[in-house]
């Protein structure tokens, strides 16, 4: 991708013309591979661009505020002060919720593994060209897997863990597989079939939880028994380590990307499928081997949701987070020390919403998502953050692969 | 489709040995032969001789159900298939609107033979009659159709819209607070409008005037709408006199146009419904017409094609686009305004639930025209409709039923779209040089 090549001296170069200012991001002189600072810094102003736009939201979801804004004029004090106040609380209960303490920022990081992993399946699939809207399905199917085998089976504690994690991988691969297979083969494309696919895969969820051998014994609701102990996680330091195997996917991801011949020809045919095609790589094994590993990723995302904390399948633990996933990944620019950078964010400010909701100043948990959503919206418009705040460069600071669908 | 038929070889009997066109010609018969297995499958296991069915109308005491005789039916169904299938074995089964027209029959004979098959048997006191799929398949395609017509404006134009689920949420929202504040069904269409015009704006800045990546775009405004739909709807306190100023908005009367609404079998379906669907039907003729018959329509398909050519003979690239991806923004709204006023009343959490989704599923699936993405839309709704119906039959478990539109969706995709172009310059950014 564009931003990894780009020559690194043209920040210092900006940085002496401008005039000092309040910048968001440090002047380091680039040391090292900074190619990446320019992006951090439109990555950064982003960030408080869209606090900004989230604090008016605030604003206007506070009826002390607004109460204190009818008599402004009389008594304009009362209303800077409630502003104040309200946003204060707000933020300051969503930074100590998501990093303030050990145990907010071990669920920030449990929050975080599961959207790296589905982060990377998007990513992983982008690069390849495709849109991967389906990580949602893969992770539900390779949750479904995992759990099964996680409360069915009794084996010894080491085994279970490792033969439920496979089950996991293996039920996203198949169900990524499908889609890689049939894009290859019939040409059907990925925003349709994996969009219904996500669809059939909640519902076999649904179908399987009414059935016996998936309920708890005893019991008619639509919620599975919990995995055995032997079957979760191993914890450390009360987070579990799923966290650890997202960020070796994400190293493997890397090196599947970055270092191998799989690699190189998935970026090739993502790049353009027909000079891959003519240089002689199988374009429908690409993607058939895109799909899979991605399925695997979004699978693995599937695994920390059910074998974390010894949890059990319901209709709805998969969440959004393989919508939000796609957001994830769009985020970290499609690679995948971006995509877990992203991640990490987006735990934090999904683990921190909570806290602000049940925070002093009570904020809708829905601002999160606003933020989220204007976060990654300023980080795609560099021109426009660069307008805003007045940055004076040229690079583009990481547009993200400016292309159509591929057919 | 006609231009391709008019392509190949005009010559029927001429054998084509073409290994591609043998191995499709061994694919269709496989799935003809099969289609026909389970058609005599159900042939074979039926026990009930009639089924019944009511095509309008509500069932009371006195009503008569039409009957269908399952056998004779099913059988036929079969050796329909039957004939279809070696044709499909000689070669007959080309591309062409003959072939076209019998694998329609094909599918709606299996239907036809599944519904049946559904109905009968069935081990319960009361027993229920087939109703007509139709007025369900208008409901649920109705905000479908005008979310992919507005999907088809956009990427004609060369600007990527996956935002079209953003849009419904935020038409609906909106729709629902303006019909609530001012009483008025009609004037919430018109807020309905707005909000999806105000999206589609956001969408047309930041993809032409700041270049942002279209699919990353489309994806983060449907964020965007969600969570400002649920952060203002949270904002509407939960006191019922406020609330009804909000958030309960006046329904859309069904209009019932005379004499067209009496023709059996579709005229309830299509001639007894809200205004919202009559602007359906407009739509598709209006953006039809306007895309393929007008200066205007040329332009949008120009710039979405080749906008450097287009750009050279002076046509205005970005205001092309602005305008095009506005106008959408007209439709999905609309299409929006259905979840609200059009149907359930006031605004839910995600009430569209994915909806937009699948109506780009129908534009890509529709080859990017609005007439076949209609009837993509279509067929997803006739699939929808029946599964509503099917499910409150005991034959198949109803959880394993909701997934049957998708699947539908995926082995028509597979099956018979295939490979699909969009249009050249489809999500490319134009800068001018």
């Amino acid at each position: 991708m564009p931003d990894e090549e780009q020559p690194r001296d043209n920040k210092a170069g900006a940085a002496t013309k401008t005039k000092p200012r309040p910048e968001p991001e440090t002047d380091r002189p680039s040391s090292g591979p900074a190619s990446w600072l320019p992006s951090i810094k439109v990555t950064v102003a982003s960030i408080v661009l869209a606090l900004l736009v989230g604090a008016v939201l605030i604003l206007v979801s506070d009826r002390q505020v607004i109460e204190s804004f009818r008599y402004f004029f009389s008594y304009p004090w009362d209303a800077f002060r409630n502003s104040g106040q309200a946003i204060g609380e707000s933020y300051s209960s969503l930074v100590s919720g998501s990093v303030g303490s050990w145990s907010a920022i071990s669920a920030t990081l449990e929050r975080a593994a599961p959207l790296i992993c589905a982060g990377l399946a998007v990513t992983l699939a982008f690069r390849a060209g495709l849109f991967n809207i389906g990580a949602q399905g893969q992770l539900i199917v390779g949750a479904v897997c995992a759990g099964y085998v996680g409360f069915h089976y009794d084996l010894p504690p080491v085994v279970h863990v490792l033969t439920a994690l496979l089950a996991g991988l293996a039920g996203g691969a198949v169900w990524g597989g499908v889609i890689g297979v049939l894009k290859a083969r019939t040409g059907a494309h990925e925003v349709i079939t994996t969009i219904m696919l996500n669809y059939v895969a909640a519902a076999l969820l649904t179908y399987l939880l009414t059935k016996e051998s998936f309920q708890q014994p005893g019991s008619n609701n639509p919620r599975s028994e919990k995995v055995d102990a032997t079957a979760t996680f191993p914890s450390i330091f009360g987070v579990h380590s799923g966290i650890v195997l997202a960020l070796l996917a994400a190293v493997g991801v890397w090196w599947l990307l970055e270092r191998s011949t799989v690699g190189f020809e998935l970026r090739a045919v993502g790049a353009n499928a027909d000079a891959g095609r003519t240089a002689g790589m199988s374009v429908a094994k690409v993607y058939t081997t895109a799909m899979i590993v991605a399925g695997l990723l979004a699978g693995l995302a599937g695994t920390q949701q059910v074998l974390g904390h010894q949890d059990s399948l319901t209709a709805s633990f998969g969440g959004s987070i393989g919508f939000d996933a796609i957001t994830v990944a769009l985020l970290g620019r499609a690679t995948p020390l971006g995509t877990v950078l992203a991640g990490l964010l987006f735990g934090a400010l999904s683990t921190g919403g909570l806290a602000m909701q049940a925070g002093a100043a009570s904020t809708p948990l829905a601002l999160t998502q606003v933020l989220q959503a204007l976060i990654v919206l300023f980080v795609a418009a560099p021109a426009l953050v660069k307008a805003v705040f007045r940055f004076r460069e040229s690079d583009n600071g990481g547009a993200v692969m400016a292309k159509g669908w591929n057919s | 489709m006609s231009t391709v038929t008019s392509l190949r070889t005009p010559d029927a009997t001429d054998t084509v040995r073409d290994p591609a066109e043998m191995q499709r010609r061994v694919k269709l018969t496989v799935t003809l032969l099969l289609v026909s297995a389970i058609i005599f499958y159900f042939w074979w296991t039926i026990d009930d001789e009639q089924v019944f069915y009511l095509l309008s109308g509500e069932r009371t005491r006195d009503t008569v159900p039409g009957e269908i005789s399952t056998h004779p039916v099913t059988l036929t169904c079969g050796i329909v298939v039957l004939v279809a299938a070696v044709a499909a074995a000689l070669g007959l089964m080309r591309h062409g609107a003959t072939t076209l027209i019998s694998m329609l029959v094909v599918g709606l004979a299996f239907l036809l033979c599944f519904v049946v098959w559904a109905y009968s048997d069935l081990d319960v006191a009361f027993k229920p009659w087939i109703t007509n799929p139709l007025p369900g398949t208008f409901a649920v395609a109705t905000p479908l159709v005008l979310g992919a017509l507005a999907g088809c404006l956009c990427e004609r134009a060369g600007v990527i819209n996956v935002a079209i689920e953003g849009q419904f949420l935020a038409g609906a929202f909106f729709a629902s607070v303006v019909a609530s504040l001012t009483y008025s069904a009609g004037a919430g269409l018109l807020g309905g409008i707005i909000a999806g015009i105000g999206i589609s704006a956001m969408l047309a800045l930041f993809s032409i005037r700041y270049l942002v990546n279209q699919v990353v775009l489309g994806v983060v405004l449907v964020v965007f709408a969600q969570g400002l739909t649920n952060f203002l709807l949270d904002q509407i306190p939960n006191d019922a006199t406020i609330k009804a100023y909000l958030n309960e908005p006046p329904k859309l009367q069904d209009i019932a146009i005379p004499g067209l609404s009496d023709i059996p079998l579709i005229g309830e379906a299509m001639f007894d419904q809200t205004i919202l669907v009559y602007l359906m039907y407009a739509a598709v003729v209006f953006v039809t017409f306007v895309m393929f018959e007008t200066r205007w329509g040329l332009r949008v398909r120009a710039v979405g094609e080749h906008p450097k050519a287009a750009d050279t003979v002076g046509i205005k690239v970005r205001r092309i686009r602005w305008q095009a991806v506005l106008l959408a923004g007209v439709f999905a709204g609309l299409g929006g305004a259905y979840y609200t006023v059009g149907s359930t009343g006031s605004f839910d959490k995600n009430a569209s639930s994915g909806n937009g989704f699948i109506a780009l599923a129908a534009v890509i699936m529709g080859r990017w025209h609005p007439l076949w993405a209609t009837f993509a839309a279509l067929f997803f709704g006739l699939m929808s409709s029946l599964r509503n119906q099917l499910s409150l039959v005991d034959k198949i478990p109803s959880e394993l039923l909701t997934m049957t539109p998708y699947l539908a969706t995926v082995v028509a995709v597979a099956g018979f779209v295939g490979r699909v172009r969009p249009p050249a310059a489809d999500g490319e950014p134009y800068v001018k040089s």
